[in-house]
């Protein structure tokens, strides 16, 4: 069966249709419907928006979600990126790759040049997820975006579970949690002054099982480093931690090949990867389902420091 | 359990569907503790959270020395939020979470009870399907309970569930039970809460389930401790309950606010152009997007678009559509983008809505207003009112009282504070189409916003205009 429509160009896929009428959306689709929703308010609202694109799952989802909200036109907004140096060469690639496919402006905010520039200091223990707050404000204030899409979940921290959808940092991108707005109904408030800005998470609502489902079903494309692979790795804080440039094994770490995958994608300096023979989508969706470990509690070692290292580095203007 | 029947099991139990429901409780009736226990034996908490909960109950010495199992776990920590509010032992704002049964997703919003309640319960419960109130079955209906209770009428929360606790304590007393039942009824029916009281528009549901969060009982399973109560167990109720979103498609009322207009004059996505797009058939593409409020629509409907400071049109659909495909029906609450047969100009602001079943806009607003702000409301202000897309300049005319939430009645007021509730008449600078939250959640909400900082004041529901009637407005 297909639908033509007077001036409408008709596009392949109709037959889908179908499959909504009548039935109830399924918590994927309400989820999808809602983060979309936000997408078009914040660039309805706001003059300059951008979206943080890292390559890592959750802002690829989001990178979806957008290409969706504004269909058949193009993503009305750039991506930003806060490289730390320390990327995986193959999700670097993926992200220039992407931005290419989708004809977007990539924005990219450089850790190694403000450490270059003695603008920041490397840490002790070679870290530089931290690092990040300071280019990605700068880079925040340069283009001067007045609001930056981020792919935050509030499953993945205790932090994150009490932020708004729509967040306002102010001149130094402090998040303040005991002066939030509240957020009512489908109602979003983005009314900032001049060197504020806000901070969106469209996908707030949205777990790490239902990204998964939600890659799956979608079949979106992510950098092969979320999918089993050989690997030489050795063992730090409880993790597998891919030998590379920046991360190598100590004297007394035994470097072995492993087949691992990465739940996270991150800095190389401090994300770790998990055991798993998890090859396809599917795959990972059953595995991220029997999962008994918390996805950054498993893979990262930045949000170990401290119980509430992520309240301080939101409160600080990270993402 | 091995990966082949967790596969099949997954297989048979999509599409699960999404419920938000939120929590509303006066201090220690062990409401943290009841979130903990949905959360555990939902097995929403992964083993290393549940550790590192299980290593600081020890220290703390939580439950004395011969306790095991979840007794020995303190599980309102697994609700525990911020570093500053461990400190301090408070909880600061909403806390959202997240926990599946093979039938459903849920939403939790997590609602602190004892400072500012009513600004959390307005909160919480204004995109919450069904709203949990707890009560000590030591204590009985408080003074807090009816406040809650009066916040989620007015707010028309499809379904209350009132939890009482701590039934372990009173020895799982029957009579405890039934006379707490009693007092929940008597409030509900002076609040006009429950089924007995619906009608076509309010769909309030009033449940009552004995629970012990630390127990268990009746949480997750039915507990044969209770033998005198027949009902459902807490999840049971949520998992069966209709969402605020399955009510809304329902109804005939098609509401659609414009968020903005797909128009990409050439500029189209190169992926979809790559994907065998036809640049020409798209060339003069024009869309409007925005998420479904209520209602459903299907090609060919008759629709009348409303913006504000100009003539109702009437035209019909053409298109629905949503990134790529040509949807014959839509329903609440999807996103779309909608195509209409006549080119008539329309913005962000504007209402798309099912012909014949919209009344006059009015610049004329009254309303109930949940003052949010440690700024007080005074007449003569001038405010900011978003409603749907649209935001408009706004004077406050009149505050013409004040709820007293413990007694119903209407005080008379001439400012409104923090946590109050209270009614007003503003006069807008464009006249909108503003319709009574009684029967439109959605189109009948709106927010009023400090037009100096922009944080916003009050969560606002429309009313209709004193002296008017129901169907006797122009109905366009």
């Amino acid at each position: 069966m297909s639908t033509q429509t007077t001036n409408a160009p008709t596009p392949g896929a109709v037959a889908a249709a179908a499959a909504l009428q009548s039935t109830r959306l399924s918590s994927l689709d309400t989820l999808e419907s809602e983060a979309i929703h936000i997408i078009r308010e914040v660039v309805a609202e706001f003059e300059k928006p951008a979206l943080l694109f890292s390559g890592g799952k959750d802002s690829v989802v989001m990178l979806h979600l957008a290409t969706k909200a504004f269909w058949p036109g193009k993503v009305p907004f750039p991506v930003l990126h806060v490289d730390t140096g320390h990327n995986f060469p193959e999700v670097i690639d993926f992200r220039d790759r992407t931005v290419e496919r989708l004809g977007l402006k990539l924005v990219v905010g450089s850790v190694q040049e403000f450490i270059d520039r003695g603008e920041l200091a490397e840490r002790a223990d070679g870290t530089r997820n931290p690092l990040q707050t300071v280019p990605l404000l700068d880079a925040i204030q340069r283009n001067k975006f007045d609001a930056v899409f981020g792919g935050g979940r509030r499953d993945e921290d205790k932090a994150r579970a009490k932020e708004r959808i729509l967040s306002l940092r102010d001149e130094f991108g402090q998040w303040d949690p005991r002066n939030q707005r509240p957020e009512l109904w489908n109602l979003y408030n983005g009314r900032h002054t001049v060197g504020q800005h806000v901070r969106a998470f469209p996908i707030s609502n949205w777990t790490e099982l239902d990204i998964w489902r939600y890659i799956e079903r979608e079949n979106i494309e992510l950098p092969g480093l979320y999918y089993a692979h050989e690997r030489d790795v050795f063992a730090r804080d409880g993790m597998w931690r891919a030998v590379g440039e920046v991360s190598q094994p100590r004297p007394d770490e035994e470097v072995i090949t492993k087949l691992v995958r990465y739940r996270t994608v991150g800095d190389m300096s401090c994300t770790g990867a998990v055991e798993s023979d998890a090859r396809t989508v599917a795959d990972v969706v059953v595995e991220v389902a029997a999962s008994t470990l918390t996805e950054r509690g498993a893979t990262r070692a930045d949000d170990r420091i401290s119980e509430a290292a992520m309240e301080d580095r939101k409160k600080d203007g990270y993402f | 359990m091995s990966t082949e029947t967790l596969a099949a099991g997954l297989e048979t139990a999509l599409p699960t569907t999404l419920f938000r429901f939120a929590t509303a409780g006066s201090v220690d009736d062990g409401k943290s503790t009841l979130v903990g226990r949905l959360l555990h034996d939902s097995k929403a908490i992964l083993a290393d959270t549940l550790d590192a909960v299980a290593r600081t109950s020890a220290d703390r010495g939580f439950g004395g020395e011969n306790a095991t199992g979840t007794r020995a776990i303190d599980l309102a920590l697994l609700t525990d939020g911020l570093r500053a509010e461990r400190e301090q032992g408070i909880t600061i704002d909403v806390a959202y979470r997240y926990f599946a049964t093979d039938r459903r997703s849920f939403i939790l919003a997590d609602c602190p009870g004892h400072v500012q309640y009513t600004k959390n319960t307005v909160t919480g419960a204004s995109t919450a399907d069904a709203v949990v109130v707890l009560i000590d079955a030591r204590k009985g209906v408080l003074e807090q309970t009816r406040r809650h209770l009066s916040v989620l009428q007015l707010l028309r929360v499809a379904h209350v569930i009132v939890a009482v606790n701590k039934i372990d304590l009173v020895d799982f007393s029957e009579q405890v039970y039934r006379d707490i039942e009693a007092d929940v009824q008597k409030v509900a029916r002076e609040l006009g809460l429950g089924r007995e009281q619906s009608n076509a528009s309010g769909v309030t549901d009033l449940f009552v389930v004995p629970v012990s969060a630390l127990d268990g009982d009746n949480v997750v399973d039915r507990s044969e401790r209770t033998p005198w109560y027949s009902g459902p167990a807490l999840l049971e109720v949520l998992e069966t309950l209709p969402a605020a979103d399955e009510l809304e498609a329902d109804l005939e009322s098609f509401r659609f606010p414009v968020q903005l207009v797909i128009r990409p004059q050439g500029a189209l996505a190169p992926d979809a152009v790559a994907a065998g797009l036809d640049v020409e058939a798209y060339r003069d593409y024009r869309a409007y997007a925005g998420q479904i409020t209520e209602g459903s629509v299907k090609l060919g409907d008759e629709v009348t678009v409303l913006t504000p400071g100009h003539e109702p049109r009437t035209t019909s659909v053409i298109g629905i559509d949503f990134a790529g495909r040509s949807l014959q029906e839509a329903a609440a609450p999807q996103s779309v983008a909608i195509r209409l047969a006549d080119e008539i100009d329309v913005a962000r602001g504007d209402t798309i809505a099912a012909a014949g079943t919209v009344r006059e806009s009015t610049a004329d607003l009254y309303a109930s207003l949940c003052w949010l702000s440690p700024k007080p409301l005074r007449e003569g202000q001038k405010v900011l009112v978003k409603h749907g897309t649209r935001t408009v300049q706004a004077l406050v005319r009149a505050v013409s009282g004040k709820l007293d939430l413990a007694t119903f009645n209407v005080e008379p007021a001439s400012s409104l504070e923090l946590n109050d509730i209270g009614h007003a008449q503003l006069r807008l600078s464009a006249a909108l189409p503003l319709e009574n939250y009684l029967h439109h959640r959605r189109t009948g909400a709106f927010l009023v916003i400090d037009p100096l900082d922009g944080n916003t004041l009050a969560a606002g529901l429309v009313k209709d205009h004193p002296g008017d009637h129901e169907d006797e407005r122009y109905v366009i």
